[in-house]
């Protein structure tokens, strides 16, 4: 069913899409009302048992088709303002309906023997447009009486009864025919013979019946009323014979509710899948039929079994389409076996437009635990935001996927913005980082240095001081910033108070001639950069003064 | 937390229609639908027609629970659900989801469930009529936005008309509906008319809020940063865009000079419009001026997710790191006036609403489903947390003349209605009683006297009614909207619900 919109100009450019039937407007519909019904399938696990399961899964199976069948009602009057393709789109709707149908009797169902033509009736009588008033014409014009005791007899008497009965008005009809109480009208005639089930006398009234099935369910009903479901493929293959009559070869439609009169239910499911233009009708048809416990039996040899595979397919057409792409995560949960492959792959390509949606996206993979996913996810979305000059958005969609690196790198870009402008900006979000501070050092190092700004901006300095000692010695600080560090520890020193005490202003010491003892080549650029060495100059002074400060002050205070 | 198995309280809700019209029995046979529309003649019939037919043939015939009719409202399962709840009284205990001992909730429960069985003694009403009376459309978009259009003053009738914006659409639309013509309810209101359409336009980009300026103009907010009003001519039915702001919120962008970021919330209070967004932007408009009055640019480092008036000149915003923040749009500095926000984790909070009459007290909902009300005069931290929804909760409302009721929606597919109105047992209660014309009016005017139940800290007094009105869905909710007796909500599964007897 794959195939291919052309664009056959000059651009040769070839749109292939898998599903066609995904993108037609009126079928969004049928596509979003039945995803509410399977997942209610899906839940509603076999916690009942024997019929009431069984009436369950009927139950089911009309949902479905009850959405079919306002979506061709939707299109009728798409198709009463403007003509088109919609007549198309209806004619398959309503043959999906009609095999859904059929297969909703004989398998889901199962009727047995008596009510089986009963409801062969209601389905021709339902598909066959013009067939109400042939049905009424047919039926009610000739023995009302002896068809209504007929059809209420089934309700209360056994099968061999009735057929004792249905013989014995059998015979009755026979008698009428052979004393010639309708020689006079010909008509009359013929449809007594059409109640003895007479073929010929059927067939001779062809141009009333529309399809060979409508003469396959007229012929059971005056010939066998009481068919086993077994029986049926006879009939069938020879009333298709009969009613074609070689004139015409058997459609594709045909071909379809023949296997399923011969219950060949694979033939159906792969029939279709080779006649309809998308994968919503068998998927949803065969995980019904596994639910009715009728496909078990049948595994494929490539890996999964049928259900799986048509609903893969199912789902890797919706997650093609722009917006029917959230309907196909649900699908893909209930393949046991490649489902959450086929997520992984497909949710990754998702296109995240907004962050609304993202988050969307984001939660369908946070609620399987993606984690693989969440994080390219976040990681993308970090990206973009980074391209938008929006750090502060960055390092939260970091932070959300726990990714240290890329944390890192943002804290750096925060770092850099400082050293560049002196203030930092983004601090509603610095001054909230909270536990997600240890995602790395680097961002520890941010939201620790941030701190510091402001107990020295709420005088908090000896308080300050400890922190941007602790900075430095317990090396949350990069080496790289060391130096800004101790120029922030000049305003400190030069405070009238003294403020770091002896053993803290010796650590100091210890890391400014780290800092420039320990690396050369840093050292180099330092002496080349004028400033840098009277930076140097200014700090070793400032230190010198501190430490004579603090050794008089702590003297005093021990002395005293 | 754990009482989602034990929540059924024996309100009639559950039981009664609700479970007759869910389990019917399968027919023994599958009546004749009716034949299929062939409308030579009937071309000029408007919408509602065809619905009205499917209506009838979805009642004769076996086959169909669509979520259109009644039936499927009301699951077999459906029952009235009482929320996890843990509410956590006192600023002290902010994160105390999992805090408040057992034996607080067990009363509260308690009292609850017998509150419940009086209620279903009492009133043989039956409550199970809420389910039934919502309607349903299928619109083939997902829908981003629902919102009714306000009531002029005075008005008797319940809400009709409704507007909805659509999102993650090839091509997004904003259209106007009809809710369907309460007049052609029978006697036993056994038909509602589904939503129809009255017109709709293409919009730009998606929908990512909206709201309704006056009668006429709606307001839209758009991923692409622009902002637009529309204007519905109630006359011809068309919709028109009035004025446009276009980029009203960009990204200054590395390569390109300017990208549009979308805009995520807007509010309005005529004239004025207030819009924020992904770009961390303020923007304040005049929809009579052309230009914005007023831009903070940068008031936010993370993305602004819904913004509302606080009071006429004051808006509070909230943000991605859980931050709630109000900024006196009179001051000239472009910083908040106050910051408040949830300790510890950040979790980011996605919809912000305020209490109708008691300005002081407001409700966000956040990324991980928790409702979180707040008392802006005292502390920097929520009164109490409310633990809600399984993921992100994308909207919260109180109801606007009756407070002591709040909506929620989430992207988990429910909907929540939580109601404090049986707060104080002593004091008559109104809204159950009378028909539901009074209570709406009786109610707000007595709600002035108390103090609010959503800030009570008294744990015998505190309960709080809490059903899910979406049992099944699966995909979100991503709006909803009340007015009067009346909710519309819209979700992505493309379906549109409309139910006007909310307090049946």
């Amino acid at each position: 069913a794959a195939t291919g919109d052309g664009a056959p100009s000059s651009s040769r450019v070839f749109v292939v899409r898998r599903d066609q039937d995904i993108y037609i407007h009126t079928l969004r519909k049928l596509f979003n009302e039945s995803h509410g019904i399977f997942m209610g399938l899906q839940r509603s696990e076999e916690e009942l048992a024997g019929k009431s399961r069984k009436a369950q899964l009927v139950q089911v199976s009309k949902n479905y088709r009850s959405v079919i069948r306002a979506c061709m009602e939707d299109m009728h009057q798409a198709a009463a303002l403007k003509l088109g393709p919609a007549f198309l789109q209806v004619s398959i709707l309503s043959a999906m309906e009609l095999i859904w149908n059929l297969c909703e009797i004989l398998f889901v169902e199962a009727a047995t023997a008596g009510p089986l033509l009963l409801r062969l009736l209601d389905w021709v009588r339902l598909h066959v447009c013009d067939v109400d008033s042939m049905v009424r014409q047919v039926l009610s014009s000739e023995s009302p009486s002896k068809h209504k005791l007929f059809w209420n007899l089934g309700n209360t008497q056994t099968l061999t009864e009735l057929e004792l009965k249905w013989q014995h008005w059998h015979e009755e009809c026979q008698r009428y025919l052979q004393d010639g109480t309708f020689a006079s009208n010909p008509h009359m005639e013929s449809i007594c013979k059409i109640l003895l089930g007479d073929e010929d006398a059927i067939l001779e009234k062809k141009e009333l019946m529309t399809t060979w099935y409508h003469f396959l369910v007229t012929r059971l009903l005056y010939s066998h009323p009481t068919v086993k479901p077994m029986e049926l493929r006879f009939y069938a293959q020879s009333s298709m014979d009969l009613f074609l009559g070689g004139e015409s070869s058997p459609e594709p439609l045909d071909m379809i509710l023949m296997a399923a009169f011969e219950f060949e239910m694979h033939q159906v499911i792969k029939e279709c899948s080779i006649v309809l233009s998308n994968w919503w009708f068998v998927a949803h048809l065969t995980d019904l039929l596994d639910h009715c416990k009728l496909l078990q039996s049948h595994n494929l040899y490539f890996g999964s079994n049928m259900r799986e595979f048509l609903l893969l397919e199912y789902a890797s057409g919706l997650f093609s389409h722009h917006s029917l792409w959230q309907l196909g995560v649900d699908y893909f949960d209930h393949c046991p076996q490649f489902g959450r492959v086929y997520l992984e792959l497909h949710i990754e390509r998702v296109p995240l437009s907004t962050e609304q949606k993202a988050l969307k996206v984001l939660r369908i993979c946070e609620q399987r635990q993606m984690h693989e996913q969440v994080r390219s996810i976040c990681k993308i979305m970090a990206m973009k935001a980074l391209r938008n000059n929006r750090l502060g958005s960055a390092l939260s969609w970091s932070i959300r996927a726990k990714d240290a690196a890329f944390a890192t790198l943002i804290s750096d870009r925060f770092l850099k913005d400082y050293c560049e402008k002196g203030c930092f900006s983004d601090l509603d979000l610095i001054d909230n980082l909270g536990p997600s501070m240890l995602l790395s050092d680097r961002l520890t190092f941010l939201g620790k240095y941030r701190e510091f700004h402001r107990l020295y901006g709420e005088k908090r300095f000896a308080e300050a001081a400890r922190l941007l000692l602790t900075l430095m010695t317990a090396h949350i600080a990069p080496c790289s910033f060391w130096m800004t560090l101790l120029t922030d520890a000049l305003p400190l020193l030069e405070q009238k108070e003294v403020i770091f005490s002896a053993e803290q202003t010796y650590e100091l010491m210890r890391c400014l001639e780290d800092l420039t003892a320990g690396n050369p080549d840093k050292l180099c650029s330092l002496q080349d950069d004028d400033v840098e060495t009277t930076k140097v100059e200014m700090l070793r002074l400032a230190l010198a003064r501190n430490l004579a400060r603090v050794i008089v002050k702590e003297g005093t205070v021990e002395g005293s | 937390m754990s009482c989602k198995g034990d929540t059924r309280t024996q309100r009639s809700r559950g039981g009664g229609p609700a479970e007759q019209t869910g389990n019917t029995a399968a027919p023994s046979r599958l009546p004749l639908f009716l034949p299929l529309p062939t409308r030579p003649a009937t071309d000029a019939e408007p919408i509602g027609a065809g619905a009205a037919a499917r209506r009838s043939q979805a009642e004769h015939s076996a086959a169909p629970a669509r979520p259109g009719n009644r039936g499927q409202q009301a699951p077999p399962g459906s029952y009235k659900r009482r929320g996890r709840l843990s509410a956590a009284p006192g600023p002290a205990r902010t994160r105390s989801r999992r805090a408040p001992g057992l034996s607080l909730r067990a009363r509260r429960r308690a009292a609850a469930n017998q509150r419940a069985r009086r209620g279903a003694g009492g009133s043989g009403r039956g409550a199970g009529a809420a389910m039934e009376d919502v309607s349903a459309k299928f619109v083939s978009q997902k829908i981003s936005r629902t919102r009714w259009r306000p009531l002029p003053a005075a008005a008797l009738q319940p809400p009709d008309v409704f507007a909805t914006g659509s999102w993650d659409n090839e091509d997004n639309r904003i259209s106007i509906w009809s809710a369907g013509d309460l007049g052609n309810a029978g006697l036993n209101g056994e038909y509602h008319g589904e939503p129809h359409l009255l017109c709709d336009i293409q919009h730009n980009g998606d929908v990512m809020d909206m709201q309704f300026l006056d009668q006429e103009r709606i307001v839209v907010a758009s991923s692409t940063g622009t902002v637009t009003i529309f204007r519905h001519h109630q006359n011809n039915q068309t919709l028109s865009a009035d004025h446009r702001w276009a980029k009203a919120h960009y990204h200054v962008d590395q390569d390109t000079s300017c990208g549009g970021a979308a805009c995520t919330g807007v509010v309005c209070n005529n004239p004025e419009i207030v819009t924020v967004g992904e770009d961390g932007r303020i923007n304040l408009f005049r929809a009579d001026q052309k230009d914005a009055v007023r831009t903070i640019d940068n008031a936010d480092s993370s993305t602004l997710h819904a913004v509302t008036f606080l009071r006429t000149t004051e808006i509070l915003t909230v943000n991605s790191i859980g931050q709630l923040k109000i900024w006196d749009l009179r001051q000239q500095r472009n910083e908040p006036s106050q910051i408040f926000s949830l300790a510890g984790d950040r979790v980011p909070l996605h919809c912000v609403d305020r209490h109708p009459n008691q300005q002081h007290i407001v409700a966000t909902g956040g990324q991980d489903g928790m409702l979180s009300i707040w008392d802006i005069r005292q502390g920097t931290m929520p009164v109490s947390l409310l633990n809600a929804h399984e993921a992100e909760m994308w909207e919260v409302h109180f109801h606007p003349s009756d407070p002591d009721h709040l909506f929620t929606c989430s992207e988990d597919g429910s909907l929540w209605h939580w109601d404090t109105s049986t707060n104080v047992s002593e004091k008559p209660s109104f809204l159950h009683q009378g028909g539901r014309s009074t209570a709406y009016l009786s109610h707000s005017t007595m709600n002035q006297s108390v103090v609010s139940a959503w800030l009570s800290n008294d744990p015998t007094k505190d309960r709080m009614e809490i059903t899910n009105l979406i049992p099944n869905q699966t995909l979100s909710v991503n709006s909803l909207d009340v007015l009067g007796p009346c909710l519309v909500y819209g979700t992505d599964a493309e379906a549109i619900y409309v139910n006007r007897q909310l307090f049946a």
